[in-house]
């Protein structure tokens, strides 16, 4: 029935491939073309455009606009796109931030809402007076300057950056009524530029004994990881630049590692020191923090990577559908090991699948945009998406990963880190008046 | 002739050409930095004692420090308050975090004379002296019946005490390391 109302403006019909609305993603390739289609054969041009009101000249179309700022910044209709705060009222504790997914589109976090979390504040560093030292397990220590480090050989790349804890809310045993803000706000993604570690460790020299390496920020908590040298002659870089910009004060300005696709944590931001070992320190973060509790009792130690993930950004709880019709799901997906190979959506709670598109470029340990549209028919539906990366990992059902993850007994604080390293399905349930809400299927 | 002398020689040759190539690319802007001036902010310690500093503490000398600079956010006798438990019998049941304590959980006694030196007292972290740090070091151990109510902590005999948990971790992904 949908199948004859759905056609392109070629007259060919939008094919449904999985059930409950699901639309061949090729129909996306020509997207403006079908959703006039698709509307067309819904409204009825003709009886709409009957009582329009005559379109007049608003204000700002009758005179001067405001002058131009040296920084500008977002409309101040756009107030409310921004980050939430685990302590606004800066309280001798851990302070997170959490980048507004519902509210942004495309795969890059706009600086200004890139996610933070600060142990202990956040440091206002002089860069003249930053300094960074390589030393330990070297055949010479040396000390780098900004000024130094900007002479050198610069690399860009999109990097998502993504808390061990991010998601964590998933562990508890019932859905809780959080939207992706506030579930998976902890991971954003920037071009990252700056100087690979692995340029500045053919100037110091590695010791062969070296097999870790210790790197400490100049926070007042002085943050401390220790990362496998492996890690540091592959991708680890030393961040200088943000989307273009000098890194942002939370973010770790002047300059923080960056290790593309390993726990948010050991991406040490306001990087000091770097030190080479033939151990790992066991700081507290990875003797601690870092290493999740197992329903056997034993604990997982090193996790290091971000596995691949997904979940569905619009519509998404909190949201409201206005009738039924043709939308487009549309959300993210990224792994730590490289680049997203497919992402599977449903509209039925994984009774049927069918492949979304992937916005191109695909880049590897970067966020990657999928879409889908749907025909929403007033009922109920429950969407979910899956993703596989290129080397054939899955994110796991929420049913697998239980199994092997376990859940909490009772629900957790929404900012409580029960757990770490969540990476199923997210459901979102669509009720028949169009609310849409956090479910588990 | 050919001797182990002339290997080494020629060995050291070709490394230093090898080693010019290469920097050769790079500006070579590395300001070079002997240990002793980096020793200020050299405050990694490492699981075997590698890094821990000289002096020492014992439970008793850590008690006043604690109740003075610790207690207000961790509780008195360390059981907790707006900071964390740093003493406690909880056993793990389940996998919420929020049951990791310094007995049923850290694995090595270094990770907490690092972290204190670091990071604590969290408005004034590094304000503490070494001996103040094996201090409180000794006291939290004492307290968790992890060493003895009159044992000092130092470089030597701090890496030596056992922690519970030591044996009960998987590495996630050993292939990374």
């Amino acid at each position: 029935m949908a199948k004859s109302r759905d056609r392109n403006a070629g007259g060919q019909a939008l094919e449904p491939v999985a059930g409950n609305g699901l639309i061949d993603r090729r129909a996306l390739l020509g997207r403006g073309m079908v959703l006039a289609g698709a509307m067309g054969a819904g409204i009825g041009p003709a009886s709409a455009a009957a009582g329009a009101e005559p379109l007049a000249d608003d204000p700002w179309s009758l005179e001067i606009g405001d002058p131009t700022p040296l920084y500008q910044v977002p409309s101040k209709f756009e107030a409310k796109v921004v980050r939430t705060l685990s302590n606004p009222n800066h309280e001798p504790r851990n302070s997170h931030s959490r980048t507004p997914h519902h509210l942004l589109e495309g795969t890059t976090t706009p600086n200004g809402l890139h996610f933070t979390i600060n142990h202990g504040g956040v440091p206002t560093i002089d860069p003249d007076k930053h300094r960074l030292v390589i030393h330990g397990l070297v055949k010479r220590p040396l000390e780098f300057t900004l000024e130094t480090l900007s002479r050198y050989p610069m690399v860009s790349r999109a990097a998502f950056v993504e808390c061990g804890g991010n998601s964590a809310p998933m562990f508890s045993p019932e859905p809780m009524q959080e939207n992706v803000q506030a579930l998976h706000g902890l991971a954003s993604c920037a071009e990252w530029t700056g100087v690979r570690l692995s340029t500045l460790l053919e100037e110091t020299g590695i010791d062969p004994s070296a097999k870790w390496f210790i790197a400490e920020g100049a926070d007042s908590p002085h943050l401390s990881r220790s990362v496998p040298m492996k890690k540091a002659l592959d991708d680890a870089m030393i961040a200088l630049y943000q989307n273009g910009e000098r890194i942002m004060p939370g973010n770790g300005y002047p300059m923080r590692l960056l290790l593309p696709g390993y726990e948010g944590n050991m991406n040490v931001k306001f990087l000091r020191r770097i030190k080479l070992v033939d151990q790992p320190a066991m700081s507290f973060y990875e003797a601690r923090t870092y290493s999740p509790i197992l329903p056997s009792g034993k604990a997982y130690r090193f996790y290091f990577l971000q596995e691949v993930k997904s979940f569905i950004t619009s519509p998404s709880h909190g949201a409201s559908l206005k009738g039924p019709g043709l939308y487009e799901i549309s959300g993210i997906a990224y792994s730590g090991t490289g680049r997203i190979d497919k992402v599977m959506v449903s509209a039925d709670g994984g009774q049927s699948w069918a492949q979304a598109a992937l916005e191109e470029p695909v880049l590897s340990k970067a966020f990657t945009r999928f879409r889908m549209p749907w025909r929403w028919n007033g009922g109920p539906a429950t969407l979910q998406s899956r993703a596989w990366d290129e080397g054939g990992n899955v994110q796991p059902t929420r049913a697998e990963f239980v199994a092997a993850r376990g859940e909490l007994t009772k629900p957790a604080p929404v900012l409580a880190f029960p757990n770490q390293h969540y990476n199923s399905i997210t459901s979102w349930g669509v009720a028949s008046n169009g609310e849409v809400k956090h479910v588990y299927a | 002739m050919f001797t182990p002398e002339r290997a080494t020689l020629a060995a050291s040759f070709l490394l230093a050409l090898m080693t010019g190539a290469s920097l050769a690319e790079a500006p070579n802007l590395g300001k070079p930095i002997d240990e002793a001036a980096i020793a200020n902010w050299d405050i990694s310690i490492l699981p075997d004692g590698t890094g821990l500093p000289k002096g020492s503490g014992t439970p008793a000398q850590g008690a006043p420090i604690y109740a003075e600079k610790c207690s207000a956010c961790h509780g008195d006798s360390g059981k907790g308050g707006v900071a964390n438990a740093l003493v406690s019998d909880r056993k793990i049941d389940g996998i919420s975090a929020s049951q990791k304590t310094i007995k049923n959980f850290v694995g090595d006694s270094t990770t907490i004379f690092d972290f204190i030196r670091r990071a604590m007292p969290f408005q004034a972290p590094r304000s503490l002296t070494d001996d103040e740090v094996y201090a409180l070091t000794a006291y939290i151990l004492a307290e968790n019946k992890l060493i003895g109510a009159n044992d000092t902590m130092n470089a030597e005999t701090l890496p030596k005490v056992k922690m519970p948990n030591r044996d009960n971790f998987i590495i996630r992904f050993p292939d990374r390391i």
